[in-house]
């Protein structure tokens, strides 16, 4: 027995563990799905890029420096930034100038608050607590914005001509957005609240179970857990509301005229 | 101000579409009172001429001025309210024909105005069509139908001038007939009123306008 509160992988587990994609292999082969080059590929990325975060993160959480801790923190979310962008169908200049901002100012707001207002953790950079805590809250962040992006984008295009009524009956830009915005804000939080209304029943979150099998006591990792959950909430719905809107100060002029011109149709290889 | 009449002025006026020159060096002055058609063959630009007189579109080089006034200097809002544009393809919005005539008056613009159901009744009477019309679908409308509907909508505003793209297009004999007589109520109510059409139809051309504007693809 060692002193760990869990059982440590060593690498022959982990190969044993890899073994487990030869079902997904077998399957694609067989059904003739075309799957297993990517399945392959993915397989490849997850467990390099998993092994090289382990020993950056080790690295990290020997630091004692606030400086590093926020570089890594700010290229963590300039990543985020750039893949909501990229799964986006139709784009304009500037946008990820937009989205950066928006992942930015919402997941560092958030997380601050978190770190300096409830966890209050001891230094406030401590790397432990807010390179988890930011990570969770820009996976979110990233789908909210990328969801939100993508609809009020195609919004723009598909009721054009709704759009374009009203603002020749009088409309103001924001009369005439208005639907579009809202309607793109709901899309983008409905995962966080779908995810919140069935948590617990129907999922058990991974940063739960990971704290459990690490040895936390099951209510205290539930008290995490809630805090996670309304920090990503929060976090999504800034963001969200930050992309939208600066989109529509894009794709709407200050002469109340509708932008379509400024929105280029991404080829599905780029998306 | 007024000292010509020119209610909409457009000098010098030249728009390019993906690097070309759609049109260029277009002046045209539409007066107090005018009834005006705008001619020219498929693809040169007729739509965006009228949107760009709406305001909906930008010009890429000259002035537009709306009373003397650069239409730049313009709220939008205020500017749109005054010059009213009917696109060819009707927009009717989810719900009843009511619900589309009343959707102007959820607008900031619009405040000081209310819908006024006597006189949209006596408008829909004269177009022979009664209150039932008011609850159909717009949605399920035909084209010419919603057409009527997107005139009468925007007419209840009282706009000064009205820009109409092909209104007749999808209207048979009675409802383009209709039609003129829609804008010709709007127009006596008022002597300043003014109209600017597109029409393919070269015998309401000749009934509906006084003047033809050309407008020549540019080489």
């Amino acid at each position: 027995m060692n002193d760990l509160a869990y059982v440590p992988i060593d690498l022959r587990q982990l190969l044993l563990a890899a073994t487990l994609i030869v079902v997904n292999v077998a399957l694609s082969l067989a059904l003739r799905l075309g799957l297993a080059r990517s399945l392959l590929v993915a397989s490849v990325r997850m467990t390099a890029q998993l092994l090289l975060i382990g020993l950056v993160l080790a690295w990290v959480f020997a630091l004692e420096r606030p400086v590093p801790i926020l570089a890594i923190a700010l290229l963590m979310s300039g990543l985020a930034g750039v893949s909501a962008v990229q799964r986006t169908k139709r784009r304009f200049a500037g946008v990820y100038l937009d989205a950066l901002v928006s992942v930015m100012g919402a997941s560092f707001l958030v997380t601050g608050f978190a770190l300096l207002g409830i966890i209050r953790v001891e230094p406030w950079f401590d790397a432990q607590y807010l390179i988890p805590l930011l990570g969770m809250v820009l996976g979110n962040v990233l789908n909210g914005i990328s969801l939100a992006l993508d609809r009020f984008t195609e919004g723009v295009t598909q009721q054009r001509g709704r759009v374009e009524l009203l603002l020749s009956l009088g409309a103001t830009r924001w009369e005439a957005a208005h639907a579009l915005m809202s309607d793109a804000l709901r899309v983008g939080m409905i995962p966080t609240i779908n995810a919140m209304m069935v948590m617990g029943i129907v999922s058990l979150p991974g940063m739960m179970t990971g704290q459990i099998l690490a040895g936390a006591a099951p209510a205290d990792a539930v008290r995490y857990q809630i805090v996670i959950m309304f920090m990503i909430a929060a976090a999504t719905a800034l963001g969200a509301f930050g992309v939208v809107l600066l989109a529509y100060r894009r794709l709407f002029d200050a002469r109340h005229r509708l932008r379509v011109d400024r929105l280029q149709r991404m080829p599905p290889s780029r998306r | 101000m007024l000292s010509d009449g020119a209610l909409l002025d457009l000098r010098d006026g030249g728009r390019r579409v993906e690097g070309r020159w759609l049109w260029r060096g277009v002046a045209f002055a539409l007066r107090a009172g005018e009834r005006v058609a705008l001619a020219g063959p498929s693809g040169s630009g007729k739509t965006l001429l009228l949107r760009v007189l709406a305001g909906l579109d930008a010009l890429d080089e000259g002035s537009l001025t709306l009373r003397g006034t650069p239409s730049g200097l313009w709220h939008m809002p205020t500017y749109r309210s005054r010059v009213a544009y009917v696109p060819q393809r009707p927009v009717m919005v989810e719900g009843s024909v009511e619900d589309n005539l009343r959707l102007p008056f959820t607008l900031r613009a619009h405040t000081t105005r209310s819908w006024d159901r006597s006189l949209v009744r006596a408008t829909l009477e004269r177009l022979g069509r009664d209150d039932r019309f008011l609850a159909q679908d717009a949605v399920e409308l035909s084209g010419g139908e919603q057409q009527l509907v997107a005139l009468v909508r925007r007419l209840q505003l009282e706009p000064t001038v009205l820009l109409l793209d092909e209104p007749s297009a999808s209207l048979d004999d009675d409802g383009a007939a209709a039609l003129e007589t829609l804008v010709d109520d709007w127009r006596g109510a008022a002597a300043e009123r003014a109209v600017l059409w597109t029409s393919h139809r070269s015998e309401q051309v000749d009934r509906v306008s006084d003047r033809v504007v050309r407008l020549e693809a540019s080489a």
